[in-house]
C-alpha cells in the first residue's frame, strides 16, 4: 500500500487553511448595504460555482480524450472531476438559496445560471446511475465519456436558452455575479475576500480532485488483489 | 483462411483468453469444445468481428480484424443460440431485409434458393414468431449463408433443440460444409460434433489446449481425448 | 479440399462501404422497423393511448380555461410528446436487443452510422405519426386551432432533436440492468434545450407573436439538431461495439 505522497499531504492541510482564512476574511468583510450579513454567503457560492464549472468543462474535455485514446486512466480522472463538481455544484446551490431567501424572500429563483446549475446536477446525478448499471469497464467507461460529452454540450446551450426566452422570470440579480446585473458594488476589502475566497476553492478542489483519483486507483488495486487470491 | 496469433481477451480485471494461437485452412469444419465458462463464446465473437481483442492478431480471409472489419463481415456468416430474426416480420421479409443489408445484386432470387434450402419454403410468408425453435434456427442459417459467406461460425447451434429439429439441422450443416466453407463450431454435445467435424480443438482455461484431425482421433476416443486435454 | 478463398463469387461485395449500400442500409432498416410495427401495432397504439391518457390528466391536474388554456397548450403538448416518446425509443430499441437482433445489424458490412440513422427515422416517424394524431384530438377537446404551417415546422424540429439524442441514449440505456426506467433519467436533463425553444415557438406561433420572436428558438432548434446528430453520429460505434 503506497502511502500518500508528501505533496498531496501538504496539499490537504493547505486546503484546510485556506478554507479556514476564506471563511474568517468573508465573515470580517465589510457588511453590504443593502441586503446585511447574509450577503457574505456570496463568497463561497461563487468560489464553489466557479471551481464546480472548471470541473464540468474537464469532464467535457476527458471525455473526447478517453473516446480517442480509450485508456482508462483518463475515465478515472473523469470520474473524479464529476463527483467533485456534483458535490461543489450542489454547495453552489445550497449557498444560492440561503442567499435567496433574506435577500429577496424566495428559496428559490429561476434564473439562468442557477436553472442551469441544476439541470447539471441532475446530468451528473444520470451519469453516475448509467455508470452503476453496468459491470464491464471498458463499456462503463465509453458510455460514460459519452454521456458526459452530450452533457457538456447540452447544458451550455441550456443556459443560453433560458437567458434568451425565459422572459417571465427575468434575470433579477444575475444569479451569482451581481455585478454585472447591478445588484451591488463591492469595495476594496470585498473585493481581496472575494478573489481570495475563488483561490481558496480552487486549491480544493484541485485537493479532492487528486484525493478522488488516488481513492479510484487504490479501489482498482482491490480488485485486482482480490482476483488474484480468488484464482 | 482463419488465423489467431496470441489473443488475449480481458474484461476489466479478468482475463478470459490467455494467448490462442489458432489456425484454419479453407475448407475445414473445426470443431472447439470445451467447458462452460471457458471462453469459446467470446473467442467466437471476437472472430465475428462483434467484439475487439485486447491484444493479439487475428485475421480472416486475408482481412485483418478489427481494421478490415468490413471486408471481413462481408465474407462471413455467423448463427449464435440467438435466432437474430425478427418476430414480427415474415420468413421472407427477414432474410430480404439481411439481403439489402448486405447489398446482394439479386436479393428476391437468393432469398427463394436459401427458404429452398432450409426447406422452409412452404412458410415463406408466415411470421417468424409462429416458428418453432427448429424452424427458426434453420432460417437463421439461411440469413447466414445468405451472401455466400467463406467463413461460417456457428456457436452452440444445437441449444434447445429436440432429436428431429436437430437431425434436420445436421442436414442443413452438411449442405453449408459441403461447398467448401470453413466452419468454426463451437458445442458441449461431442456426439454432435463427432459426425460433422474434421478437426477437434479444445479450449480450456483459456487458451487451446489440444487439437487433432479426426484422423487422428479414433471415432470412440473423442470423449477421452476430451477429457484428457482438460486435465492438461 | 476445395481452395473457396481464391474464388470470388459474384454474390459477395466488393465495396462494402461504397455510398450505395449505406443508404440502402438506412433505407433497409427504416422499412424493417416500419414493416414490423405497422404488423403488431404494438408501439403505436401504447405511445398514443399514454399521449391521450396524459393529455387527460394535464386537464385535471391544470385548470384549463379559456383564458389559460392559450399559455399551456404549448406546454402541454409538447410535456406530453417528451414523456410518449421514451415509450417509442425504449421499446424500439429493446426489440434489437432481445432478440440478439442488433448484432445482426453489426455484422453486415455496413458502417454503423447507418444503423443510428435509420433508427432516427423510424423514431422519428412513429414520434410524428402520433404528434399527428395527437394534434386534432387536442384541438377538438380544447378548441383551439392547432393545424398553423409554423406549429407543425416546430414540432418536426423539435421531433428530430428528441429523436436525435434519444436514440443515441437509448441504444446505451438498454445495454444497462437498469434499462427502460434510465432512460428518461438519461434523457430529460440533456433535451431541455429543445423543450425551450420547441415551447417558445409553438407558444409564439399559437398566440400570433412576431417572427423576429419566433425565429430566435427555431434557430436554437435547428443548431440543437445538427450538432446532436452530428455528435451522435461520431460516437455511436463506441455504443454498439464491444
Amino acid at each position: 500500500m503506497q502511502p500518500k505522497p508528501l505533496t498531496l499531504r501538504i496539499l490537504d492541510i493547505v486546503s484546510i487553511l485556506v478554507l479556514g482564512i476564506a471563511t474568517y476574511m468573508a465573515l470580517n468583510a465589510p457588511t453590504e448595504r443593502v441586503m446585511g450579513e447574509v450577503q457574505k454567503v456570496f463568497y463561497f457560492h461563487i468560489g464553489t460555482a466557479w471551481t464546480a464549472l472548471i470541473g464540468f468543462i474537464l469532464a467535457g474535455v476527458l471525455s473526447v480524450v478517453y473516446l480517442i485514446t480509450k485508456d482508462l486512466k483518463w475515465d478515472r480522472l473523469q470520474v473524479a472531476s464529476i463527483e467533485v463538481s456534483l458535490v461543489f455544484f450542489l454547495i453552489t446551490i445550497l449557498l444560492g438559496s440561503i442567499w435567496a431567501r433574506p435577500a429577496w424572500n424566495t428559496w428559490w429563483t429561476w434564473d439562468p445560471r442557477l436553472t442551469t446549475a441544476a439541470v447539471t446536477e441532475l446530468i451528473y446525478v444520470a451519469y453516475f446511475m448509467l455508470r452503476q448499471g453496468i459491470d464491464d469497464p471498458d463499456r462503463r467507461a465509453r458510455f460514460g465519456a459519452v454521456y458526459a460529452l452530450v452533457g457538456a454540450l447540452s447544458a451550455p446551450i441550456t443556459f443560453f436558452a433560458i437567458r434568451l426566452f425565459r422572459t417571465i422570470h427575468p434575470v433579477v440579480i444575475g444569479g451569482t455575479n451581481p455585478e454585472a446585473d447591478g445588484g451591488f458594488s463591492m469595495t476594496a476589502d470585498m473585493r481581496i475576500a472575494f478573489f481570495f475566497a475563488l483561490f481558496a476553492f480552487s486549491i480544493i478542489f484541485i485537493d479532492l480532485f487528486w484525493n478522488r483519483i488516488r481513492l479510484g486507483d487504490l479501489q482498482d488495486r482491490v480488485e485486482q488483489l482480490k482476483l488474484k487470491v480468488t484464482m | 483462411m482463419i488465423t489467431v496469433k496470441k489473443l488475449v481477451k480481458r474484461f476489466g480485471l479478468k482475463t478470459i483468453l490467455r494467448g490462442v494461437d489458432f489456425e484454419v485452412q479453407p475448407g475445414e469444419f473445426v470443431a472447439l469444445l470445451g467447458p462452460n465458462g471457458a471462453g469459446k463464446t467470446t473467442f467466437l465473437r471476437i472472430l465475428a468481428s462483434l467484439s475487439r481483442s485486447s491484444l493479439g492478431e487475428v485475421s480472416i480471409a486475408g482481412y485483418q480484424l478489427p481494421n478490415q472489419a468490413a471486408q471481413v463481415r462481408a465474407r462471413l456468416g455467423v448463427v449464435s443460440h440467438l435466432p437474430l430474426l425478427y418476430g414480427d416480420l415474415t420468413a421472407d421479409e427477414n432474410l430480404r431485409f439481411y439481403g439489402r443489408m448486405y447489398n446482394l445484386p439479386n436479393v428476391e432470387q437468393r432469398v427463394t434458393e436459401i427458404l429452398e434450402m432450409v426447406g422452409l419454403d412452404t412458410r415463406r410468408r408466415d411470421l417468424v414468431r409462429t416458428f418453432s425453435r427448429g424452424m427458426q434456427q434453420r432460417l437463421a442459417i439461411g440469413r447466414a449463408v445468405l451472401h455466400d459467406p467463406d467463413v461460417v461460425l456457428f456457436d452452440e447451434p444445437y441449444t434447445g433443440l429436440d432429436q428431429d429439429a436437430s437431425s434436420m439441422l445436421d442436414e442443413v450443416l452438411k449442405t453449408v460444409a459441403a461447398k467448401g466453407r470453413t466452419v468454426v463450431m463451437t458445442s458441449h454435445d461431442l456426439a454432435r460434433a463427432e459426425d460433422l467435424a474434421t478437426r477437434f480443438d479444445i479450449l480450456s482455461r483459456g487458451v487451446i489446449s489440444a487439437s487433432a484431425t479426426r484422423k487422428e482421433l479414433k471415432r470412440t476416443n473423442l470423449l477421452a481425448f476430451y477429457k484428457q486435454a482438460l486435465v492438461n | 479440399m476445395v481452395n473457396k478463398a481464391t474464388e470470388i463469387k459474384s454474390m459477395t461485395i466488393e465495396r462494402p462501404l461504397s455510398k450505395g449500400s449505406f443508404l440502402k442500409a438506412v433505407a433497409a432498416v427504416v422499412w424493417k422497423d416500419l414493416r414490423a410495427e405497422f404488423r403488431s401495432r404494438e408501439l403505436f397504439s401504447a405511445m398514443l393511448v399514454f399521449s391521450l391518457l396524459i393529455i387527460l390528466i394535464f386537464n385535471f391536474a391544470l385548470e384549463l380555461d379559456v383564458r389559460t388554456r392559450q399559455s399551456v397548450t404549448a406546454g402541454v403538448l409538447w410535456s406530453t410528446f417528451a414523456f410518449a416518446g421514451t415509450l417509442g425509443l425504449n421499446r424500439s430499441m429493446a426489440i434489437e436487443k432481445d432478440r440478439g437482433c442488433l448484432d445482426g445489424l453489426l455484422l453486415a458490412p455496413v458502417d454503423r452510422s447507418a444503423i443510428y440513422f435509420g433508427k432516427v427515422i423510424s423514431n422519428l416517424a412513429f414520434m410524428l405519426i402520433v404528434e399527428i394524431i395527437v394534434l386534432p384530438v387536442y384541438s377538438i377537446l380544447y378548441n383551439v386551432n392547432l393545424f398553423q404551417p409554423g406549429l407543425l415546422l416546430v414540432i418536426l424540429l423539435g421531433s428530430i432533436g428528441y429523436a436525435g439524442v434519444g436514440t443515441l441514449l437509448s441504444a446505451m440505456s438498454v445495454q444497462t440492468r437498469t434499462r427502460d426506467i434510465l432512460l428518461p433519467i438519461l434523457l430529460f436533463p440533456v433535451v431541455i434545450p429543445v423543450l425551450l425553444a420547441a415551447v417558445k415557438a409553438s407558444s409564439g406561433f399559437l398566440t400570433g407573436a412576431e417572427m423576429s420572436e419566433i425565429l430566435l428558438p427555431i434557430n436554437l432548434l435547428i443548431a440543437y439538431d445538427i450538432i446532436f446528430i452530428a455528435v451522435a453520429f461520431m460516437v455511436f460505434d463506441s455504443v454498439v461495439e464491444e
